[in-house]
């Protein structure tokens, strides 16, 4: 089986490379590539993401034909797409960290800044918060109610329909930290940065 | 909730740890990587280095150590010391770091923090501040503490979370190597007045202060000694910190 982690040259992907190869060991081949075909031929995609919303979609938008073939992979083959922090995020119609920009549009909804309540709450939210499972999901798999996982973030994915939130951690509000639709996967969190647990999720993703 | 982080600082000179866990099940008491794996099983939500190497020429054995290490360890590393430009910080994050700590470049330039969380994300961006008490403030040094600057740290610490630094690293050097405890109205001072997120830094000795340190509104502690001579093991830490009320992730 091969598992393409997508290099779009958009933040440090370094942490998700060692992860997805720690856990691969030698069963699964783990390419790293912005290479199209070499997308379009894999069993399964990972979609990293760090910096800012339109960093990352502009990112995206600098390799010809990137976008358009991660879309046929996720939405027309419908073969598994794990989406990792803005890589979650991009899943959304519209984002609006540094301006409002247009995001894939694979679930219907927005990402916005998490509400600091007047300074409450330190932003970026930074560090291991519990999360609450909402709904089973296949990359839950022996995955505990209330586990750890490590965050680092300011904004937020806020789905229409809420049916596809798996989990949700609290910070200021509820907010949703793992979504599942059909072949759909995202975790706002770091998988490859929450130790044990977080381990086990890419395990899981791996083995769908 | 989110929970309060314990961060485990080792030194690293030419690519060896200085002062040492005291462990006897060590195979390699300078090896940073080992030592590393040991913090993180032991639960450390973040490990950080700190490189101390005095010459240029040395600089690359923190590459190979943060690169073996990030094959190894799987919570947030963040490293620090010498780092002057983007392209310090990229080289470091490509070798898997997951923040990188800036100190005297920042002051020197605050146009390195805007452009470097600019371009790899806040996320990864933080300011370590060194500051010393002066009359009824605190003045900021650089150069690992050596050269005053003349500027006061409070302001400084509001400069850089308006630069874009995803989190500041404070540590007060009248506190440093003293086992005495946080200067905690410093960590209380820059908690209140900054959006960020403050680790404290500086002076632990006992449980009780990092309990202080987590009071003053520090969202997570940063210590050596303690963990290096065997004094706590991380765990330990944590047991004694939920015991007194406070979130920490067991």
């Amino acid at each position: 089986m091969d598992v393409t982690i997508v290099d779009y040259k958009s933040g440090n992907i370094s942490s998700v490379i060692n992860s997805f190869k720690e856990v691969a060991k030698d069963k699964v081949n783990i390419e790293v590539t912005s290479d199209l075909n070499k997308i379009k031929s894999s069993d399964k995609v990972v979609l990293p993401g760090q910096g800012s919303f339109k960093s990352c979609i502009d990112g995206l938008n600098s390799i010809n034909g990137l976008i358009d073939t991660l879309s046929e992979f996720a939405l027309n083959n419908k073969k598994p797409l794990l989406g990792i922090c803005v890589g979650l995020q991009m899943f959304a119609d519209v984002g609006y960290e540094e301006v409002e920009t247009k995001g894939l549009g694979w679930i219907s909804g927005k990402v916005s800044k998490i509400d600091n309540q007047n300074g409450k709450y330190k932003l970026p939210h930074i560090g291991w918060n519990q999360i609450n499972i909402v709904k089973e999901s296949k990359i839950f798999k022996d995955i505990e109610n209330n586990s750890h996982m490590y965050f680092v973030h300011s904004y937020e994915f806020i789905p229409n329909d809420k049916s596809v939130i798996a989990a949700t951690t609290d910070y200021s509000s509820n907010i949703v930290c793992t979504v599942e639709k059909e072949n759909l996967f995202g975790t706002q969190f770091h998988p490859e940065k929450s130790d044990k647990t977080g381990l086990k999720i890419i395990d899981n993703f791996i083995n769908l | 909730m989110l929970k309060n982080r314990i961060i485990p600082c080792l030194d690293v000179k030419n690519g060896r740890v200085v002062k040492g866990i005291n462990f006897v099940d060590l195979k390699d008491a300078g090896d940073p990587v080992e030592q590393a794996k040991i913090y993180s099983d032991g639960g450390a939500d973040e490990i950080c280095f700190l490189d101390i190497t005095a010459s240029n020429e040395n600089r690359d054995t923190i590459y190979e150590v943060v690169e073996k290490t990030s094959k190894k360890c799987f919570v947030p590393l963040t490293v620090g010391g010498g780092v002057r430009s983007i392209d310090d910080i990229n080289k470091l994050l490509n070798c898997g770091a997951d923040k990188v700590s800036i100190n005297t470049a920042a002051v020197q330039n605050s146009k390195v923090v805007e452009d470097s969380s600019r371009k790899f994300g806040s996320q990864c961006i933080v300011v370590a501040i060194d500051a010393k008490r002066k009359d009824d403030g605190w003045e900021i040094f650089t150069h690992g503490g050596r050269n005053p600057t003349g500027i006061n740290a409070l302001e400084f610490a509001s400069k850089m979370e308006n630069c874009g630094a995803g989190e500041l690293l404070v540590t007060s050097m009248d506190k440093d190597g003293t086992q005495s405890g946080y200067d905690i109205e410093l960590m209380q001072k820059i908690s209140s007045m900054i959006n960020i997120p403050v680790i404290a830094s500086g002076g632990v000795g006992t449980l009780d202060h990092l309990v202080d340190g987590i009071k003053s509104g520090a969202s997570a502690v940063l210590a050596a000694s303690i963990f290096h001579y065997g004094t706590y093991s991380v765990n330990e830490v944590k047991q004694y910190l939920a015991s007194k009320d406070i979130p920490v992730r067991i």
